[in-house]
């Protein structure tokens, strides 16, 4: 059964901040990078998970540029509000959670969430 | 002589700056601002500096030309010259560092390289807001090689600015100075001993209301101001 944000949602007990998005979207890889400009070369395409604690508008210009899935934000950090106006805009679904970034990536490597394709 | 500055300013060729952030806007705002030298700093191209320098000299102000560029580890850093030649030199350095990834308009806004006359003669095809794979050390050597000096950017603001991608204050290399946003928390590090300049950063035309800083200049011209920048750079 394919893994979709929805499942992501409760099994990892995050918190949706873009209400409007649409969970049942699949989930087909992880990545986990700080460095948008690493990111934008390595993060893979389509349907990937992204965790990572930049707040800055750029990381939904980056998310949407490779059709990612979502974007995680550990340690319950905020989006700055025009990220979270762009990701409205663009689509892209924004969680937040209590767990760090090697917690959130141990549990869904534990799910059998792989590594995005390198691009 | 007190002289009114503005240090960071981006114009239409950062794709993160409105579009009518064009040279003529930009020298006219700072004119009626009562600005008597300014630093245009576009991300990572130094493109739209012959136009600038040409609608601030128009005006009677003077251009200290500039660049403001992404380090590998993605801190901000302004890099100022003497000459926009030097400036442009340097600037195809800069390109030939940047990452591959192409603009998208849509997603990150337009790269407008435009004349005196504020047409537009070109669109910048790579990324601008991308990294490029120099380290400050690096970066650094590349602008001393140009005769250029280093200022990292909104050392306090969370995004891109030096001490959040770093953590610290790097000990190696020497900054002519530091620039510190007064819109963020005040920074976490002891700044004794550096000089602090304050820049409007301004993407809009509505951030160039007021002077920035005031700076004690034997005159009002870039030489002067560079001089005192190297003064500074010296005493680090
Ligand atoms: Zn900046
Ligand atoms: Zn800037």
């Amino acid at each position: 059964m394919p893994i979709t944000l929805e499942t992501l949602h409760s099994e990892l007990n995050l918190k949706l901040l873009t209400p409007e998005s649409d969970l049942s979207r699949e989930v087909t890889a992880g990545y986990c990078c700080d460095l948008l400009s690493w990111a934008l070369a390595h993060g893979g395409t389509g349907g990937v998970a992204w965790v990572t604690v930049q707040t800055h508008m750029n990381v939904v210009a980056v998310a949407t540029l490779l059709d990612m899935a979502c974007v995680i934000l550990p340690d319950n950090i905020d989006p700055e509000p025009d990220a979270l106006q762009k990701a409205n805009d663009e689509s892209i679904a924004i969680f937040k959670a209590e767990q760090n970034a090697y917690a959130l990536c141990g549990q869904m490597w534990a799910m059998g969430i792989g590594q995005a394709n390198r691009s | 002589m007190k002289v009114p500055v503005d240090l960071h300013i981006h114009s239409c060729l950062s794709p993160c700056a409105n579009d009518d952030m064009t040279p003529g806007n930009i020298a006219g705002m700072a004119a009626l601002a009562g600005i008597r030298i300014l630093a245009v700093t576009d991300h990572n191209c130094a493109l739209n500096l012959p136009a600038c320098e040409i609608a601030a000299q128009a005006l009677g102000l003077q251009l200290l030309p500039g660049l403001e560029v992404t380090t590998r580890e993605e801190a901000h850093c302004l890099c100022y010259f003497t000459t926009v030649e030097n400036a442009l030199n340097f600037g195809e350095r800069i390109e030939a560092a940047l990452g591959d990834a192409m603009n998208l308009p849509r997603l990150f806004g337009n790269q407008y390289v435009m004349n005196a006359a504020d047409i537009i003669t070109a669109s910048v095809p790579k990324l601008l807001i991308q990294s490029t794979k120099l380290t400050l050390d690096e970066l650094d050597s590349l602008a001393r090689a140009h005769g250029g000096l280093l200022v990292p950017a909104h050392i306090n603001r969370g995004s891109n600015g030096l001490l959040q991608c770093l953590g610290f204050l790097p000990d190696s290399p020497r900054f002519a100075a530091l620039e510190v946003s007064p819109t963020a928390p005040a920074p976490l590090c002891d700044l004794r001993g550096h000089h602090i300049l304050n820049s409007s950063d301004a993407h809009r035309l509505d951030a160039i209301l007021e002077p920035a800083q005031y700076l004690e200049l034997a005159e009002a011209t870039t030489a002067a101001l560079f001089d005192l920048m190297e003064r500074w750079y010296r005493q680090r």
